[in-house]
């Protein structure tokens, strides 16, 4: 017997206006932001909804999933009979059980089966699925499954798979001149290597999906996804079905990072086909060890760089290759792979270049979307080389990243886009003057002088970011406005919410457009059927499509209200003006709740949809020629450290950030993602370490053996800047700029501050050349290097 | 004997009888009484998505605690209130430390945010002068979204606002409905499948112990103290426990006794509890226990618990290793004393027969003129497990080393002292010499592993360099800790 209690406290969602009305601000109003994130109250209270957190239907079946052992091998037998007799079972599924295609590749390559078909290519790929009473049950009876396989030969990691190893697509090109006559003739010349690891996404929320059959064949599939389109898609052909039959409806995530963009494919289908046959809902949750085992991460590449520089260190020809581990599928790594290349100039100018990328097909989760895309991984070799060239040519690695910037004459990046708002040395100059960083500098050395455990560290490092996507085509969005007669709207748009604060930024946009209070405007939850064909929230360009979708709908309405105005009102246009006190209608002032319903009684359409496509934007990959970007997010930070050099271990002691987000839409939001952005990428260059075996399987595969950054891994000095009055020449939304993805990069300044504080012990000398992720044990391992050079003091 | 687990949900009393011994608070709390705030973000306690406030009477008022509920069992709230992230607003305002995280803009996807609430919830409980740090309170919360930043500010606006709640004004009503419902009886709540037993005393769960290891056909059963690791091999390795003997319910094994010579932690004494004590034992051992877990994992686990389970990588035992404890043991009615040292067998292995359980762990004061140090390394520095832990006791006259205990964890099978190293250490002078021939013992005597938290080779040299800086921190007194003073 169990006694249900009563559901405790308030069950409804708490009004964010009443609740921050209600209570007297116990702190003082001076720098309180005006508007929080748009879910902020029921985050805080417990009452946002996520998927698991929606009641159940009766009868909803619960899944879960049998998981490859090994990292190559042919199945030769699979026996599922216990499985099948195991306690609360209904059913249990195979390849052989899908009524559509088994594919879920995401750019069409039809090599990623939804479960695996005589062959497993990486360990923890499913094989099989169970749907039984409770998720317990499933989970339980997983274990009870007997597959046998014969062992093929297995490709885990970069250096096995080059040279000459199979990639998961064609790889790019860019160039731009020839560099091999200036590497050949060069004054000075280096090369190298840097790794870098790869990263788990670690969204709090796990991947989920429940799916509701409908009548005939329709079905409704509630995704944890940034891409309920692709997700509709995926759905459909696996069951064999067409597109309008499914509908995807994401309220939102609880975090996704990318990992959601194609990752969620998967469960969304499988969940679909347990729905599908069983006629029961049914719902997909793993646990975070199969989540993390099952799903692809960041790529980790091995980059190999080659330059000519001058003796003041300016660079006359560069010759890159970036070579990533993507997995066993192609997934999203043909773009990501090309987005490194992109990215391997981050700010600085290659007079003569060529950049090659290595997708390389290995045996392991395929690697997908991670904030920054690749950039971060194409930077961090541009990074590197600025660090090799300052040791070389003995000076401060700023002045090197500061004589090759972009600059008046030398602007073309090497797929031939000319940089046309040159942020770069404005930026990195009022940081370097703001973070005091001569100074520190010079102090930090003086301090290393004198203390032989401790020793610290500080660089400054800045951020260019291509925004757009790549492929053209995705560089568009819709978004379908309503008003009612009460004066509310409700806006759907196709982007989706995952704690980046877009339905923030939207309420935003329409408001300033319809000049109504924010209170006035809801978001509804992103959804196939109100908004069809759209893109992945992604590339940092959620806000710059979608809020310029809702505005065109917005400013529709806004036309036909004025028309209707005029006519009924007689008035001219101009009389009619959209203020925040309501609507002036020449001499008077209507609320807009009347106007709205003034309007319907004149039977005007009082809901509109709008579009929009980024204009201005080409590309060709074959040529490696064009204007992918409609614009570029600027940012630099300035981090400063401290190293044990008995152990390895480190903090972060401050960190200084100057950020463009153009005329801001959401201080908080963007604030927001300054901050978490760089500390997500502070994890990814530091304590998390993804580690496979030899034989394929995720060591690391818990947040107890996995470390992304806890809160005392934030520096106790955290300043935080937004950029003013720099050069935006693109039309954005409100002069806005994207802000998602480009301070994931700003971390970079972590791993150089790192690497000035390990040169300290070869007395700068000798290039720390420390790679990523930098654990205490690669801290420690170069700064024995650096000891055992000889050229210390 | 009671067939119900009893405890205050919010305001209101529960009884919850029928249950699986194994059923976790949070699947409870989610899926029975379906308060969904509360979140799974790992299911192993690492995340904090799951924190609730567990309040108990102590001392004669009510203590507040975050607790991760995924690692906890229903039958373990027996006797207390629960607090989850929906009993905090009153009625339509939110609570201040809501309105905190809201203002500050703590929040980005949200799914973290309960959690972080909770825990700034509990924090705000402690009298001020009790108050850690935030950054340390909120140690055992992951956000992937914000960076924590904002969750740091909220915490101080917090700090700098002190109203009573809801809770506070209906304490005393609250506290005597507590008391109340701590009988003295025996909890016995199962499905008719599998069986939690939470005995009153220790004599029972003594007698429980023999009759269950004599009787054919009953389970092997299985102690829980604070369930953190218990719990996750139900959690990951979905393991079917039974009968599972809480020891939360007996009051004599949650006392620490002291004496002039030392102090006893009884087998019930969570870290957080015995952490003052302690500190006070080893002052310069007291950012250790801050970072064995999180606040979470340390309201929980126990002391003796950390022993208990074996663990290579368990940091109490290396610091009760070199402080010299012994650990009291027993079994129906025979008691015994071990010295640690001897408990220890071998990987998995310890000396404890099934039906023997430890009552506590006995820790001796330091003579004067001796200390202990204790430094853990790990991948990161909160809420990880070390890779390397090296705990020291010194007994060292400026000149000479006249005696020296040096444990390990991480560096063997077992957490294990370094007994060819103290010898060569030992009555020596303590001298870059002495040094460097002890660095070249402990290469000798320890064959630590690699795995995914580091390598063999890290492990040795940091072993070695830990040794330096010992020598640096007694001899040469160069500074070696990072600025962070927190972190030592
Ligand atoms: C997120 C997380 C972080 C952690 N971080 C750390 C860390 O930093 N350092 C560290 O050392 N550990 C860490 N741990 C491990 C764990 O918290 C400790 O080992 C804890 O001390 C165990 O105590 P407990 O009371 O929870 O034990 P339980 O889980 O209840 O029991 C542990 C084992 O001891 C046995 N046992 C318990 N009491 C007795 C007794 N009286 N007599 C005989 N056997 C008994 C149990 O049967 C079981 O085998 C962490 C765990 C988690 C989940
Ligand atoms: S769910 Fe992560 S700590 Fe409980
Ligand atoms: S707000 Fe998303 S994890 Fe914290």
């Amino acid at each position: 017997m169990v006694a249900v209690p009563e559901r405790c406290g308030r069950s409804g969602p708490i009004n964010l206006r009443e609740a921050c009305g209600l209570l007297e601000m116990p702190w003082p109003q001076a720098g309180r932001p005006a508007v929080p994130h748009e879910s902020a109250a029921r985050h805080v209270a417990g009452s946002a909804l996520y998927i698991d957190d929606m009641p159940e239907p009766a009868g909803t079946l619960h899944i879960a999933l049998g998981l490859s052992s090994e990292a190559h091998a042919d199945i030769t037998g699979l026996d599922l009979e216990a499985v099948r007799q195991a306690a609360g079972v209904v059913a249990v599924f195979t390849a052989d059980d899908i009524p559509g295609v088994n594919d879920i590749s995401a750019t069409h390559s039809h090599d990623e089966p939804l479960l695996a078909q005589g062959r497993v290519s990486y360990h923890g790929q499913p094989v099989f699925a169970v749907a039984a009473t409770s998720r317990l049950a499933a989970r339980r009876a997983v274990a009870k499954a007997r597959i046998s396989y014969a062992a093929l030969p297995a490709i885990i990691d970069i250096a096995a798979a080059q040279p000459g190893g199979v990639m998961v697509c064609a790889p790019m090109v860019l160039q731009r001149g020839d560099p091999a006559p200036g590497l050949a003739a060069a004054t000075m010349r280096l090369g190298g290597e840097m790794r870098c690891g790869g990263q788990e996404h670690f969204y709090l929320e796990g991947q989920i999906a429940l799916a509701l059959p409908g009548e005939a064949d329709e079905i409704i599939i509630h995704s944890s996804t940034q891409h309920p389109s692709e997700v509709q898609a995926m759905v459909a052909a696996v069951l064999g079905v067409a597109r309008h039959a499914v509908i995807v409806e994401v309220r939102r995530m609880g975090g996704a990072f990318g990992g959601k963009e194609t990752q969620g494919n998967l469960f969304a289908s499988i969940a679909a086909l347990v729905a599908r046959a069983t006629g029961r809902p049914a719902k997909i949750r793993p646990d975070r060890d199969d989540d993390f085992i099952i799903t692809g991460k960041r790529h980790d590449f091995l980059l190999s760089y080659d330059a000519a520089f001058t003796e003041d260190g300016r660079i006359e020809a560069v010759a890159m290759q970036l070579a990533a581990r993507c997995g066993f599928s192609a997934d999203l790594s043909g773009p990501v792979t090309d987005r490194a290349l992109f990215h391997a100039d981050n700010a600085y100018f290659y007079p003569a270049v060529r950049l090659t990328s290595q997708p390389l097909r290995t045996n392991t989760p395929s690697n997908t979307a991670f904030r920054g895309f690749g950039g971060p991984q194409g930077m961090l070799a541009a990074e590197r080389l600025m660090e090799e060239i300052a040791y070389a040519t003995g000076q401060d690695p700023l002045d090197v990243r500061k004589a090759n910037l972009y600059a008046p004459g030398r602007n073309v990046t090497p797929y031939h886009q000319t940089v046309s708002d040159l942020n770069g040395l404005a930026l990195v100059e009022q940081l370097e003057a703001s973070s005091d960083y001569r100074a520190r500098r010079a102090a930090i050395r003086a301090f290393n002088a004198k203390s032989p455990v401790i020793r610290h560290g500080i660089a400054l490092t800045p951020v260019k970011f291509g925004i757009s996507f790549t492929a053209t085509a995705f560089n568009q969005a819709g978004a379908l406005v309503h008003i009612y007669t009460d004066g509310s709207v409700q806006v759907n748009h196709g982007g989706t919410e995952m704690g980046q604060g877009l339905h923030s930024k939207i309420i935003e946009v329409v408001a300033r457009t319809l000049q109504v209070p924010q209170e006035a405007i809801r978001i509804s939850a992103t959804n196939t059927g109100k908004v069809p064909n759209t893109s992945a929230t992604a590339a940092s360009s959620g806000a710059d499509l979608n809020g310029k979708a809702a505005e065109a709908a917005a400013l529709t309405l806004k036309t036909r209200l004025i028309d209707f105005a005029c006519r009924h009102y007689h008035l001219k246009p101009e009389q009619v003006r959209f203020t925040r006190e309501g609507v002036v209608l020449g001499t008077s002032v209507l609320s807009f709740a009347r106007l709205a319903q003034a309007a319907y009684g004149a039977r005007v359409q009082l809901s509109a949809t709008g579009f929009y496509a980024t204009p201005d934007i080409h590309w060709d990959r074959a040529s490696g020629k064009g204007q992918p970007f409609y614009y570029f997010a600027w940012g630099a930070a300035v981090s400063e450290v401290a190293i044990d050099t008995l152990t390895g271990e480190y903090r972060l002691l401050r960190v200084d950030i100057l950020h463009d987000v153009g005329q801001s839409l959401h201080e908080a939001v963007d604030r927001g993602q300054i901050e978490g952005g760089f500390i997500q990428g502070m994890g990814w260059l530091t304590t998390e370490e993804l580690v496979f075996d030899a034989k394929g399987r995720l060591a690391t595969h818990a947040p107890s053996t996995y470390k992304i950054p806890a809160c005392r891994d934030t520096p106790p000095d955290f300043r935080v800047a937004l950029a003013q009055g720099l050069a935006h020449g693109a039309a954005t939304i409100y002069g806005s700029k994207a802000v998602g993805e480009p301070p994931l990069m700003l971390a970079i300044s972590v791993l150089h501050a790192l690497g000035d504080a390990v040169a300290s012990v070869a007395d700068y000398r000798s290039c720390p050349r420390l790679d990523a992720p930098a654990t205490p044990e690669r801290v420690l391992a170069a700064v024995r290097r650096l000891k055992d050079s000889g050229l210390g003091p | 004997m009671r067939d119900a687990v009893r405890f205050m949900l919010g305001d209101e009393l529960v009884r919850v009888s029928g249950i699986s011994a194994s059923l976790s608070v949070l699947d409870w709390l989610r899926g029975t009484a379906r308060l969904t705030g509360t979140k799974e973000g790992c299911n192993e306690g690492d995340c904090g998505a799951c924190t609730i406030v567990l309040v108990r009477p102590r001392h004669g008022r009510l203590d507040y605690r975050a607790v991760n509920a995924c690692t906890l069992l229903v039958g373990m709230l027996d006797g207390a209130q629960v607090l989850t992230v929906e009993h905090l607003a009153d009625g339509a305002r939110l609570h201040m430390v809501q309105q905190a995280m809201v203002d500050a803009h703590g929040s980005q996807c949200g799914f973290c945010t309960p959690g972080f609430v909770m825990s700034l919830y509990a924090r705000a409980k402690q009298p001020k002068s009790e108050r850690v740090d935030a950054a340390e309170a909120l140690a055992g919360n992951l956000c992937r979204c914000t960076g924590y930043a904002p969750i740091i500010r909220a915490a101080a606006m917090i700090d700098a606002h002190e109203a009573p709640d809801q809770w506070d004004r209906r304490s005393k009503e609250t506290l005597a409905r507590l008391e109340a419902l701590h009988d003295g009886t025996t909890l016995c709540l199962g499905d008719g499948d599998t069986c939690f037993m939470a005995p009153a005393s220790e004599d029972e769960l003594a007698h429980l112990l023999v009759q269950h290891a004599g009787g054919k056909d009953a389970g092997r059963p299985t102690l829980v103290a604070g369930n953190t690791d218990v719990g996750l091999w139900i959690n990951k390795k979905l393991m079917r426990l039974d009968p599972i003997f809480w020891l939360g319910g007996i009051d004599s094994l949650k006392q620490i006794a002291e004496s002039n010579d030392h102090i006893e932690i009884g087998a019930g004494v969570t870290y957080s509890e015995a952490q003052a004590k302690l500190v006070g034992l080893f002052p310069e051992t007291g950012a250790l226990i801050t970072r064995i877990g999180g606040v979470q994992v340390r309201n929980s686990g126990t002391v003796v618990g950390n022993i208990a389970n074996g663990s290579p990588i368990g940091d109490m035992s290396p610091l009760l290793l070199a402080a010299g404890a012994s650990l009291g043991l027993r079994r129906g009615e025979h008691r015994r004393k071990l010295a640690l040292d001897e408990f220890f067998l071998s990987y998995g292995v310890q000396d404890r027969a099934p039906d023997e359980f430890i009552t506590h762990v006995s820790v001796p004061r330091l003579k004067p003129g001796a200390v202990l140090k204790a430094w853990k390394i790990s991948k990161r520095a909160d809420q990880d497990i070390s890779c390397v832990m090296m705990a020291v006791w010194l007994d060292y006259d400026g000149a000479r080393i006249n005696d020296i205990r040096l444990a390990f964890g991480g560096m063997a099978g077992v957490v294990c002292r370094a007994r060819a190293c103290e010898a060569r250490l030992r009555g020596g002078p303590w001298t870059r010499q002495t040094l460097a021939a002890a660095q070249a013992q402990l290469r000798e005597e320890l064959q630590p592993i690699s795995d995914m938290r580091a390598s063999a080779g890290y492990r040795l040299d940091v072993a070695c360099n830990l040794l330096e800086r010992l020598y640096i921190e007694t001899v040469e007194r160069a500074p070696t800790r990072l600025p962070d003073a927190s972190l030592a």
